[in-house]
């Protein structure tokens, strides 16, 4: 039914735009004078005020269609006295029923009725979605051609009306954010009605199971996420050990030895570990590294388990290794021509100008790169997930398994949960901190390259 | 008469397939102070920079020919480029100072080159050189400020005293005063005067007056060629060649 719809908007907006163009072209002849603006914009300003109402109407349509049509079918519905009804289960019972005749076989009279009764509305708000759809681009239409007169400064109105849009455009993903933030804080503020949030921030036991059934004999969950916040830490410090001297010395090679040849090579090569997806990172660090640890552990008489932080976060560390390098490659990049001029004017050699004047002169921009690869590391899960394990370990061991906070939301969220119980609403806890850290890290490292950035440019 | 210090013999100089200097052949003597003038893009710049390899920056640029300093070859692949260019300072067009303090701008290239053995050596140095550039006195009390928060002159003036703190024979000057006002200017081309006791200069300008205040040899480059050269009094009395007669007099250029 949207399909067919889109055509028809598409019919709509094709011919206002046509109409539109004749129009105004007609109406110039017959005053006389020359319009304003070009035809062409007040074909679009026609176009303009079929498609937008049409597309308010189409899309409130999408959405509160079926809620209405079902709070109608289930307030008309003839209740059985005494019996017990889910309604979920019961309109998805109606629905079939109304989408495939076959499945009225043993169903309950009532239940019939009211499929028939929804297959009815539907088909009522069909027509009328259609009889809607057409009735205000028709009214759209007539009212912006009451305007196509020569005198009218079509352009500067199709201008506003873009600035508008562009406006709507960047305002969904600030609300969007706005919208993220402020679920994670309200469902975070019933986690902590239920868990003191001293308990969560400075405790060091993390057991998060409750008693699903009344008088099950579990023990009491305990959501102390000191071990997880210092797991998560570990795999950020392996991946930064990696990744750190990995991603600056590539840069350093890039911006100040390559050739143009093999820069042009290299750095898209880079760039494209960067695509690769994190899941299939997260297969290689459990298949080849994960066991390669294990093995090093071992021969160095270590006790390794088969998944570990240093196999998380090894792979980690190269898989943000274009991050930091492709920063820090355009910072050093934007050192100044004349730095280098002046260094090796007055007799040093390239090794003594990097360490002593580009790498000082780029550090800022550097430690901007540092930490955005940092807050990324942190946000990261499938690798963690797959190679870093799930036992709330409080250990600074890298050899041992350790869990993360992306893990342990993910462990919370999987599976058949209630909404209101602790275990997962202790996800929305953990995302928040996250966030929060992750949001101040980015703060500080855009402050820090933007300033970098005023100093030289 | 002084000694040659620079010889020149036959430059060429192409970026990629074009040539930018065309058989360049030059006597520069020493403790003296050489111009270098001529239209923009007439390669006096490109020269200057054959001079200290500097040059070698550029991926695409290839040098042929011959330049003795002190009748030793540079233009070869066995050139230590590090000593030239120790030997040869440089100051550029724009102030260039390190993002780092005043002191640690001079202190850069002893440091580097091992030319100190203790803390107050490296201070005397550092003093002295300022004092050669005739920055000691502005800048005394704040040598622990970025070099890069004195104003274009002081700059400048630092640029050159971190020039000669290395103890330099020849210094290089690309338009050292094209991003300067005419008070800073004075004080700069003062200055070259001065320096000119001890040091050979060779500047490249853009400025016919600031050629004839502070030079003694002029040379003038016409698109890529050098087309004429010799002291500075006569090549803006009295030229013998009509391009420079025409440039000097602001025909063309």
């Amino acid at each position: 039914m949207f399909f067919w719809s889109l055509v028809l908007i598409a019919v709509g907006i094709f011919s206002s735009f046509i109409y539109g163009r004749s129009r105004i072209k007609l109406n110039s002849k017959k005053q006389g004078t020359k319009s304003k603006s070009l035809p062409n914009y007040y074909a679009q300003y026609v176009l303009m005020w079929c498609l937008f109402p049409a597309l308010i109407v189409y899309f409130s349509w999408a959405i509160f269609q079926e809620q209405i049509i079902q709070n109608i079918v289930i307030s008309n519905f003839e209740f059985i006295e005494g019996a017990v009804y889910n309604e979920g289960l019961l309109l998805a019972e109606i629905r079939n029923v109304a989408n495939n005749p076959s499945f009225a076989d043993g169903k309950s009279i009532e239940i019939i009725n009211a499929a028939s009764h929804y297959s009815s509305l539907r088909q009522i708000s069909q027509i009328s979605f259609y009889t809607s759809i057409i009735i205000i681009m028709l009214l759209g239409a007539l009212y912006a051609s009451q305007k196509l007169k020569p005198e009218f400064h079509a352009q500067h109105t199709i201008e506003k009306y873009i600035q508008y849009i562009l406006i709507f455009c960047s305002s969904v993903a600030i609300f969007t954010t706005i919208g993220i933030v402020f679920s994670l804080i309200f469902e975070s503020l019933r986690f902590f009605a239920e868990v003191s949030i001293f308990e969560f921030l400075f405790s060091t036991e993390w057991y998060p199971f409750i008693p699903i059934r009344e008088g099950q004999t579990a023990a009491e969950g305990s959501f102390g996420a000191v071990p997880i916040f210092a797991g998560t830490f570990l795999v950020m410090v392996v991946a930064m050990c990696v990744a750190a001297p990995l991603g600056l010395l590539t840069a350093i090679y890039l911006a100040e030895y390559a050739s143009q040849r093999v820069r042009k090579i290299v750095k898209p090569l880079l760039e494209i570990l960067a695509g690769i997806p994190t899941i299939v990172y997260g297969f290689f660090a459990f298949v080849s590294v994960a066991p390669f640890v294990k093995a090093f552990g071992q021969s160095i008489g270590i006790d390794a388990s088969p998944t570990s932080a240093l196999a998380a976060g090894m792979v980690m560390g190269v898989m943000i290794i274009p991050f930091i390098s492709s920063l820090s490659d355009d910072v050093i990049n934007s050192v100044p021509q004349s730095l280098r001029e002046a260094s090796l004017g007055i007799g040093a050699n390239k090794a003594e100008t990097i360490k002593k004047v580009i790498l000082p002169a780029a550090l800022p921009g550097i430690v901007g790169a540092f930490l955005l690869a940092i807050s990324r590391a942190i946000g990261e899960t499938m690798i963690v997930v797959v190679a870093a394990g799930t036992a709330p370990n409080l250990t600074g061991n890298p050899f041992e398994n350790v869990t993360t906070v992306t893990v342990q939301i993910v462990v919370a969220l999987i599976g058949d949960q209630e909404f209101d119980n602790p275990r997962t609403l202790s996800a929305f806890a953990l995302g928040l901190v996250l966030f929060v850290i992750t949001l101040f890290l980015n703060i500080i490292a855009l402050q820090i390259v933007k300033r970098y950035r005023e100093r030289y440019e | 008469m002084s000694n040659s210090k620079i010889l020149a013999n036959g430059v060429d100089v192409y970026y990629g397939s074009k040539q930018a200097l065309f058989g360049i052949s030059m006597d520069i003597k020493e403790k003296e102070v050489t111009a270098l003038i001529g239209p923009s893009g007439c390669g006096k710049s490109t020269f200057l920079r054959c001079i200290n390899r500097m040059n070698d920056l550029i991926e695409i640029c290839k040098v042929s020919g011959s330049i003795k300093v002190d009748n030793e070859e540079i233009i070869s692949e066995k050139t230590d480029v590090v000593s030239l260019r120790s030997k040869i300072g440089m100051v550029f067009q724009k102030p260039n100072p390190f993002p780092k303090s005043i002191f640690d701008n001079v202190a850069y290239g002893p440091t580097i080159h091992g030319l100190v053995d203790s803390k107050n050596e490296l201070e005397e140095i550092v003093h002295s050189s300022l004092k050669k550039a005739g920055l000691f006195d502005e800048v005394k009390d704040r040598l622990n400020e970025p070099g890069t928060s004195l104003s274009g002159g002081q700059q400048q003036r630092l640029c050159i005293a971190r020039a000669i703190a290395v103890n330099p024979e020849i210094i290089l000057m690309d338009e050292p005063c094209s991003a300067l006002d005419p008070i800073a200017t004075a004080i700069i081309e003062e200055l070259i005067d001065e320096l000119r006791l001890n040091y050979t200069i060779i500047i490249v300008t853009h400025s016919m007056q600031q050629a004839a205040r502070v030079s003694q040899k002029t040379c003038f480059f016409h698109l890529g060629e050098l087309i004429e050269t010799g002291e500075t009094n006569k090549i803006f009395t009295n030229p013998d060649n009509t391009k420079t007669q025409d440039y000097i007099t602001g025909r063309f250029g």
